[in-house]
């Protein structure tokens, strides 16, 4: 597969290591409440089977040690989209 | 006599002899010859026996579909069993040998099976060896493997090297026949960047082999210019004698190139190169293989493809016989004859299932239409046929011709189906290519030539223009248009003769047959029960021809049949190849401290770890035990001073304004207030509240810290904080990187570790007691003013440093401390002492993080912050976490001292029988303690933090030992850490 990094340009993906799905970046914050366990167990367990188009991090590893959120097909393998894993979590807020 | 069948003409360079052995005997070819074509015209028509029933075989194909002719080449070492003799290039001193017989070639005592046959149909094994079920591994398995199969593996080490490569092409034409190269002429004229491949070692296909004129030349000449004219441009890469094996992801294909000739000459240059080819597209001009028809005692010696019969005779310069007849259902077949004629090569006659009048006239043959042939006979070579028509015909070669299927394997790498087309009786490509891949000619199904050419042209045109070459004025080759029309014909009622479908797995009609009234209707189960197909050519003559006798079989259609799925690799690939250099000491990194070398002076024994070479310990002359020299290191450590080399351990630096921040939320204890100048122990979990790892953090100054981590969990832990950083805290002050092999670190531990280190560090930096206390950390100079970084940190749990310098320092720093501590007996440590150190003072080590462990688990369930949020908090408060009967870790003492006590035992109660219902827990780590005089160990038991002073016995029933132990804290040596802080 190849991996159109965002700032390096086309990548083989034997440069990189792969983690799971994106939502990972989505962590709770709420760890004072006693509900969030509930929050923190979907957070680390719960995963979409999904059978088209999957949000998932990349780590280049082999590179420049970017975080990657990669956009892939996982009937067809086809990658529609790549970001910075550090721009998508900026995205939902998880900035300053 | 040499090379009997051998006539004039070809493309071989008859004034060349090449000498090569077959099972022994001395042979003679010519350059240009293939192994097959070298043995063709030395008259060897019997090249092997049969997989299943040991029939005697004779060369099929010219090509790499052959079923039959697979051969062990070369010998010792070298030898490569399953080689196709029909792909394999003749060279000086090549020595073949024919596979599965027992005796020789001609008299195979295996041969008995064949008579057996009626009893080994489709289904046979798994019917007749149900029971007793322990013989099928003891007995059956062993048995038919014997029998059956193919070559034999030398069993030793291959000793050719294999090389990987990387190519980058905008166009990737695989196949360089007639449409191939039509399509590359006009895709090159762009100047679109191309890499042409073909399989063959002569470029041409099907060009080479035919008759046929282009541009008023051979086509045999027009293929050699243009490949001329193609290498001359600096545009194209021509790949020959390379397989495009695979089609992966994003236009990345897998390609296998063969240099074997090469390799013979030059010792230390790869037999294959595994290429890896970056094409933003391709054509796939592959071409199309021909399949036989289905008639009685269709495999005999002799009896070869149509198409075949007729390359050896162009190209090859061979007669397969001195009188050949042909046997069709398609107006190709006919070429073959006429070739034979233009070649003066005796054709008796030729049979058409079709009944439709004479598609050419074949001087001296007789003519059969709506005829076909029912059997054959001729046990070691053909003699005769017999047709339909009830007439005997003496012949020695059967060329026969069951239609041409296109090569549209690759096509269907990306889970393709196939469709059918009844125009050519066989299936082509459907739509589904895999992205970026166009097809054209005949593995299109576009099976006359004159229509190819255009059509290679057309797509070489409309793939440059697509990606954005402007393409020249160009006029496709011209040819004469020879039409082709096929009935399809899957075989021949043939009585109680059996008809082979596949060859290479001894597959009949009939077992097809059984297979379908069995019940097996899908095509996959048919594949399976009958090993139709399984072969290693992948049933390249046979499926399409299995395929319409099932269809016939069970009344349906071609389509409704469908064929089995078409993966990687197109044709076998060597493990080796897939390896290349990434074998012995060169399957991953090897990795050497600064003061490796020092080590080996010192007569180091080593151990890998996270593919470093650490010393293990140091022998001393008259060591003759390793304990010896363990329990030596140890007790000087512990007496005066050691040294250890920790390089190894993973290094991260880390710097900005946010680090303290960060460090808390990645750390279960507290980091936000470590002072400047001070380390600090840090414990981390993964998210799932389990430890991931250990080590300390320093903070040199206000905004620069430098964490360590075990050796082994370097790059996770690594990988952890940048995903921490990036996904999780995007905008947090910090900066990282890994420093693990820019210092090398040394730890000095021993009650005289300081006096040794005042003697190495420069006097204007204070590390008295009082100075830089325990858990000190900062920025020192050594030896006159080399930069150094000092921790006071013990894993030995003696009064200790670890000093780190730039990793060029690293073997002089060695060498000075050695020198520097002579006065006080210094001693070097390894791993092994190291260990000892760290179970006496009861450190978790790596057999204690397994993964499985929480911080509680631990005993460090105190170290946890209460007041806030880090990774593994949450999830680390779930109850069974927190129950109390966990598994536990606590030490271990033998209750009768003289006991050997072993890590992987397991504990039970004192009265209890070992069971998995008895198991308490298991000593993770163990060792003998020079210090105490006994064995220690440190482990988990349930509730075992509560257990202290209880006995339980530690059972080990694979090394036969069952002991009493104590059950007690984990600290042996100096529980309060007293020495520590001296």
């Amino acid at each position: 597969m190849i991996i159109n990094h965002p700032l390096l340009g086309p990548r083989d993906s034997e440069e990189f290591v792969y983690l799971g799905a994106a939502d990972l970046i989505n962590r709770p914050s709420n760890w004072e409440h006693d509900a969030s366990a509930e929050d923190f167990y979907q957070y680390q367990y719960i995963r979409e089977n999904v059978a088209g188009d999957h949000r998932e991090l990349w780590y280049h590893e082999q590179g420049d040690q970017s975080w990657l959120v990669v956009t892939r097909n996982t009937l067809s393998h086809e990658i529609i989209n790549v970001e910075l894993a550090q721009d998508v979590s900026r995205g939902i807020g998880r900035g300053k | 006599m040499s090379q009997i069948n051998r006539i004039k003409g070809g493309l071989v360079n008859q004034k060349k002899s090449i000498s090569f052995t077959f099972n022994g005997q001395i042979l003679t070819g010519f350059e240009g010859d293939t192994l097959a074509s070298a043995l063709l015209a030395n008259n060897k028509k019997l090249v092997g026996r049969s997989f299943k029933y040991h029939r005697p075989r004779g060369i099929v194909t010219a090509g790499s579909e052959e079923p039959n002719a697979i051969m062990e080449i070369g010998n010792g070492a070298y030898k490569e069993p399953n080689t196709k003799a029909t792909i394999t290039e003749l060279y000086n001193g090549l020595e073949a040998n024919s596979q599965n017989h027992r005796g020789p070639l001609g008299f195979d005592l295996m041969a008995i099976t064949d008579f057996l046959s009626p009893l080994l149909g489709a289904g046979f094994y798994y019917k007749t060896f149900m029971w007793p079920k322990a013989f099928w591994e003891k007995f059956y398995e062993p048995a038919i493997r014997n029998a059956a199969g193919l070559g034999t593996l030398s069993t030793e080490a291959d000793p050719d090297t294999y090389d990987k490569g990387f190519r980058y092409c905008d166009i990737l034409i695989i196949g360089a026949g007639a449409t191939g190269l039509s399509a590359a002429i006009t895709a090159a004229s762009s100047g679109a960047k191309v890499i042409l491949a073909d399989e063959d070692f002569l470029m041409g296909g099907r060009l080479n082999t035919e008759s046929i004129k282009i541009n008023g030349v051979s086509g045999s000449k027009w293929a050699k210019d243009t490949v001329a004219a193609l290498s001359a441009m600096e545009n194209v890469t021509l790949m020959s004698d390379t397989t495009i094996f695979g089609v992966y992801d994003h236009g990345i294909y897998g390609a296998i190139e063969n240099r074997a000739s090469e390799a013979r000459e030059y010792k230390d240059k790869p037999r294959q190169v595994n290429w890896r080819i970056y094409a933003k597209r391709s054509i796939l001009c592959a071409g199309a293989i021909e399949r036989s028809i289905a008639f009685g005692n269709n495999d005999r010696p002799g009896v070869m493809l149509a198409s075949a019969v007729r390359s050896y005779a162009n190209r090859f310069a061979v007669a397969t016989g001195d009188k050949v007849s042909v046997y069709t259902n398609n107006d190709d077949g006919w070429n073959t004859a006429r070739d034979l004629v233009l070649n003066n090569i005796k054709v008796v006659a030729v049979i058409d299932s079709r009944s439709i009048s004479p598609v050419l006239r074949v001087p001296g043959a007789e003519i059969f239409m709506g005829t076909d042939v029912e059997d054959t006979s001729g046990r070691r070579a053909l003699k005769s046929i017999k047709l339909t028509n009830g007439k005997s015909i003496v012949t020695d070669c059967l060329a026969v011709s069951g239609g041409w299927n296109p090569n549209l394997h690759l096509t269907c790498h990306h889970r393709g189906i196939p469709k059918w087309s009844e125009k050519i009786a066989s299936f082509i490509p459907d739509e589904s290519n895999p992205p970026g891949m166009s097809v054209a000619g005949r593995a299109k199904g576009t099976m006359v030539l004159a229509d190819a050419i255009i059509e290679g042209h057309n797509e070489g045109l409309a793939v440059a223009s697509d990606l954005g070459y402007k393409v020249e004025e160009l006029d496709p080759a011209e040819t004469q248009t020879v039409s082709y029309s096929v009935t399809a014909n899957w075989g021949v009622p043939s009585g109680k003769n059996r008809a082979w479908v596949d060859l290479q797995n001894d597959v009949t009609a009939k077992d097809i047959k059984l297979a379908n009234q069995e019940g097996f209707k899908s095509v996959e189960h048919v594949k399976r029960y009958t090993t139709l197909g399984m072969a290693t050519d992948q049933g390249k003559t046979a499926n399409v021809l299995g395929i319409g006798i099932m269809a016939d079989n069970m009344g349906q259609t071609m389509e409704q049949t469908g064929t089995t799925i078409f993966r990687p690799p197109y044709s076998p690939v060597a493990i080796g190849a897939f390896a290349g250099r990434r074998r012995g000491m060169e399957f991953y990194p090897t990795r050497y401290t600064p003061s490796h070398k020092w080590s080996v002076e010192q007569g180091a024994i080593f151990v890998e770890v996270g593919m470093w070479y650490r010393s293990q310990w140091f022998p001393l002359p008259g060591e003759t035990h390793w304990r010896e020299s363990v329990d030596r290191e140890v007790k000087q450590t512990r007496a005066s001073v050691g040294i250890c080399d920790v390089t190894t351990l993973g290094k991260i630096d880390i710097k900005g304004a946010d680090v303290s921040e960060f460090l808390n939320k990645v750390y279960v204890n507290a980091f936000a207030k470590v002072p400047v100048g001070k380390t600090r122990y840090g414990l981390m979990l993964r998210e799932d509240g389990m430890v991931m790892d250990d080590g300390t953090t320093a903070r040199l100054s206000e905004n620069h810290f430098v964490m360590t981590t075990t050796t082994a969990n370097a790059v996770n832990v690594y990988r952890h904080l940048q995903f921490c950083h990036q996904c999780l805290w995007p905008d947090l002050d910090v900066h990282m990187i890994s420093v693990t092999e820019q210092f090398a670190q040394y730890a000095v531990a021993g009650p005289n570790s300081r006096k040794l280190l005042q003697k190495v560090v420069d006097s204007n930096c204070d590390i008295s007691n009082e100075a830089f206390p325990y858990m000190a950390a900062g920025e020192i100079t050594v030896c006159g003013g080399i930069p150094a970084r000092l921790f006071r940190i013990s894993f030995s749990g003696e009064l200790a440093y670890e000093i780190a310098v730039q990793t060029r320092y690293g073997d002089s720093l060695m060498r000075t401390l050695m020198e520097a501590g002579e006065e006080f007996n210094v001693v070097p440590y390894g791993t092994e002492a190291l260990g000892v150190m760290r179970i006496e003072k009861g450190h978790a080590a790596g057999p204690e993080l397994n993964g499985q462990t929480s911080a509680y688990d631990l005993g460090m369930g105190g170290m946890i912050s209460g007041k806030k949020d880090f990774i593994g908090y949450k999830l680390g408060l779930r109850e069974d976490l927190l129950r109390d009967d966990r598994m536990q870790m606590v030490g271990f003492k033998p209750v009768n001292t003289q006991d050997l006590l072993q890590a992987g035992s397991h504990l039970l109660n004192l009265r209890d029988k070992p069971s998995t219902e008895t198991d308490q827990g298991w000593i993770s780590s163990c060792i003998y303690s020079p210090i105490l005089g006994h064995y220690i160990g440190i482990g988990f038991i349930k509730s075992g933090h509560s257990r202290k002073g209880e006995f339980v016995r530690a059972v080990d029933l694979v090394r036969g030992n069952d002991i009493e132990v104590e059950i007690c804290s984990p600290h042996f040596v100096d529980p309060e850490g007293e020495r520590l802080r001296v």
